[in-house]
């Protein structure tokens, strides 16, 4: 019998595995970000990595993302996987030049002569009652920018093998950690294969289609099974991967269900759910039997922290959305633009 | 308590302190004597004068014909480097062939130098790629167009050189205007934190597009390095020996440990930024006429003369040369063919793509329309 080596560790343990693991397996592999080396970062998740690894791999940076990631440019151009730490999702702005014109397009730009084998890791998400600029979820402007990947575990395995992936791509990949599950623990087989490609039916259903990712799955598992009480029966799909999308797993999924909800923390405008909603409406319009409904954050600044539960989708504005993908009476039965 | 420091407080290395423009060459083509950077180039003589001379003619012949080629309808664009010759012929010649240039769209000298094929210099001109050529094959890395971006590139590179433990040195090439950057500043706050052997080559030609060097700076911008812990130099950019003598300074430190130099040429771009640009609007004809006057090869010529060459044979054979380069670049460039129409998805990812691959089909199928119909 295969011994198996699974352990239990939380989310952000996980991540520190993992990261352990790429600089033992690699040492072209280096750590960069700020506060990552004898503090392990502002959530710990390098915690211990410089100790062991020194300071040439596990570097503090000065405190400039646009510094830390054409840094990693240049060191990928020398051959190096320099995995980045962007302290808060809202910290990553300064350095969105160098992601979406530099870093997304130096493969293209060179016609496949220069990689960059670049992971950018940025905690994203609210629920954790912080201030302004770390509770974001800024996922779609890189799954709008050609030659990035954009990925988004949900639970610790996730988290150690898609990291393990991100690092292993060639191509450069924004890797989005749900902060308010750093502290979740579960099973970690630190020996599964990586898939950084494919979503995840995490509960099987046959009425409705609940597509999410990162820290709501756990909420749309949640609302599965007080949904599966009342005898609705939801297919909750965790993408993982948010660039590219894994249509076939959702296509699937609705052609079963003919329903489809999408559930996200980020803005609704032009957000994922709104691609979400157009390829599968593309892609099985004849087996939709009902047009694809958005639960998510409003079209608002993240607001101050008091607020946040009612921002945040919660387990009951995914019910009220699997109800209006059921035509059952919901929040907007009676509601009219004109009231 | 008011601390008083000395004028030179910011200057830690004196050996490459100088107290104004570093000039080897006037351009009446005297040779300046120069205790500290006369041993830099004692080596450099009348043969190596004359190459430098060479490639300057031929370089700028290059960009002549660029311009016209693009006047003709056969490029997009081209941004001339007329008048930046000395700058980028000095410097680029300096370095090893391990080195790695990160450089601004204006180093055609730079990427020559280098070895860069003819056709390769029009090829993101003309629209049929997206750079020219591939960097590992001459150590130049692809023109970064966003002003500034490549400072960091080039600091990142000089990292992973310190960590492979070998002495190459990155030199990052940018303008007077990309010092306003922050890219620019961070490279030197990152250079400086990591003691990285990079270079900081910025050719100071006195204007971003329209806005003269005022605009980005109030002082010299060599006195900005110091204070990121980078020791700075000014140099005479139309005088190629004073530029080669600085970088081999500059390179000289990086390789044995010193970290990073940040050298300010001094140069003129004389002619437009780009051929779409019309500096008449907001140039004073009489500057240019002064900088002309500092031409970066007449001097060389004039030195020449002075060390008994015989110029005349010299420019008979360094034309002959240019006019072949000049026919040369022109066939290159009319023979750069537009890709196939499907190429547009190739190298956006290392591998499959489900989304792209997907895109890809689709188009493919429409244009297999035409195929049938023809």
């Amino acid at each position: 019998m295969l011994q198996t080596t699974t352990r239990q560790l939380t989310l952000a343990q996980a991540i520190n595995s993992a990261l352990r693991r790429a600089l033992q397996d690699d040492d072209k592999v280096l750590l960069l970000g700020e506060d990552i080396g004898k503090l392990g970062g502002v959530f710990r998740v390098t915690d211990g990595l410089q100790a062991d690894f020194g300071s040439d791999r596990v570097m503090d940076a000065p405190l400039a993302e646009s510094g830390i990631i054409g840094t990693a440019v240049g060191l990928a151009y020398r051959g190096y996987r320099t995995v980045c730490e962007i302290q808060f999702d809202g910290f990553i702005y300064p350095g969105f030049d160098q992601i979406v014109a530099q870093v997304a397009k130096l493969h293209y730009r060179t016609q496949g002569a220069v990689k960059m084998p670049i992971t950018l890791r940025v905690p994203f998400g609210g629920g954790i009652g912080a201030v302004e600029h770390h509770s974001e979820s800024p996922e779609a402007y890189f799954a709008h920018t050609a030659g990035l990947r954009v990925v988004s575990p949900s639970n610790p395995q996730d988290a150690h093998t898609m990291l393990r992936a991100a690092i292993a791509s060639d191509d450069p990949v924004l890797f989005f950690e749900p902060k308010r599950r750093y502290w979740a623990k579960g099973p970690v087989d630190e020996d599964a294969p990586g898939d950084i490609e494919h979503a995840a039916v995490v509960t099987a259903g046959t009425d409705v289609t609940l597509v999410t990712y990162g820290a709501l799955v756990g909420v749309a598992r949640d609302a599965a099974a007080a949904a599966a009480e009342d005898g609705v029966s939801i297919e909750v799909i965790d993408l993982r991967s948010l660039s590219p999308i894994d249509f076939d797993t959702v296509e699937r999924s609705v052609r079963k269900t003919g329903r489809l909800v999408i559930s996200h923390e980020a803005q609704q405008f032009a957000g994922l759910g709104a691609e979400i909603a157009a390829s599968v409406t593309e892609r099985c319009f004849d087996y939709l039997d009902h047009a694809p409904v958005r639960v998510t954050g409003f079209d608002t600044p993240y607001p101050p922290s008091a607020l946040e539960e009612y921002f945040l989708p919660d387990l009951d504005r995914m019910l009220d959305g699997v109800d209006r993908a059921l035509r059952k009476p919901n929040s907007l039965t009676d509601w009219t633009a004109n009231a | 308590m008011p601390t008083t420091v000395s004028k030179d407080f910011r200057l830690t290395e004196s050996h490459i302190r100088q107290e104004d423009v570093v000039q080897l060459v006037t351009p009446a083509g005297a040779r300046v004597a120069n205790p500290t950077f006369d041993p830099w180039v004692d080596d450099v003589g009348a043969d190596q004068l004359a190459s430098f001379y060479e490639d300057m003619v031929l370089v700028r012949r290059i960009d002549t014909e660029a311009t016209a080629l693009q006047r003709q309808g056969e490029l997009g664009l081209w941004p001339p480097l007329l008048g930046q010759e000395a700058a980028q012929i000095g410097s680029a010649r300096a370095l090893r062939s391990d080195d790695f240039a990160f450089t601004s769209y204006r180093e055609h000298a730079v990427a020559w130098c280098r070895g860069v094929a003819l056709p390769d210099l029009l090829r993101m001109w003309r629209g049929t790629a997206a750079s020219g050529w591939n960097p590992y094959d001459v150590n130049v890395a692809a023109p970064a167009i966003i002003i500034g971006a490549q400072t960091l590139h080039a600091t990142g590179y000089a990292l992973g050189c310190r960590k492979d433990g070998v002495d190459t040195v990155a030199i990052a090439y940018f303008g007077d205007g990309a010092t306003s950057e922050g890219d620019v500043n961070e490279a030197m706050v990152f250079a400086a934190s990591f003691q990285a052997p990079v270079v900081f080559f910025c050719e100071n030609n006195q204007w971003a597009i329209s806005e003269p060097v005022g605009v980005q700076a109030r002082n010299h911008i060599a006195d900005r390095a110091p204070g990121f812990g980078i020791p700075s130099l000014r140099v005479d950019g139309n005088d190629v020996l004073a530029v080669h003598a600085a970088t081999r300074v500059a390179l000289e430190r990086a390789r044995s440990g010193g970290g990073p130099t940040f050298i300010e040429a001094v140069t003129y771009r004389m002619g437009p930024h780009t051929t779409s640009d019309d500096p008449t609007r907001y140039r004073d004809p009489d500057e240019l006429a002064t900088w002309q006057g500092r031409d970066p090869i007449a001097r060389i010529g004039l030195l020449l003369e002075g060390l008994d060459v015989d110029v005349e044979a010299l420019d008979r054979a360094v034309n002959a040369k240019a006019d072949e380069t000049a026919r040369a670049l022109r066939a290159g460039c009319v023979a750069l063919a537009a890709p196939e129409p499907l190429s547009v998805f190739d190298n956006v990812f290392t591998g499959p793509h489900s989304w792209l691959d997907r895109q890809r089909s689709q188009y493919a199928a429409y244009l297999a329309q035409f195929d049938e119909e023809a």
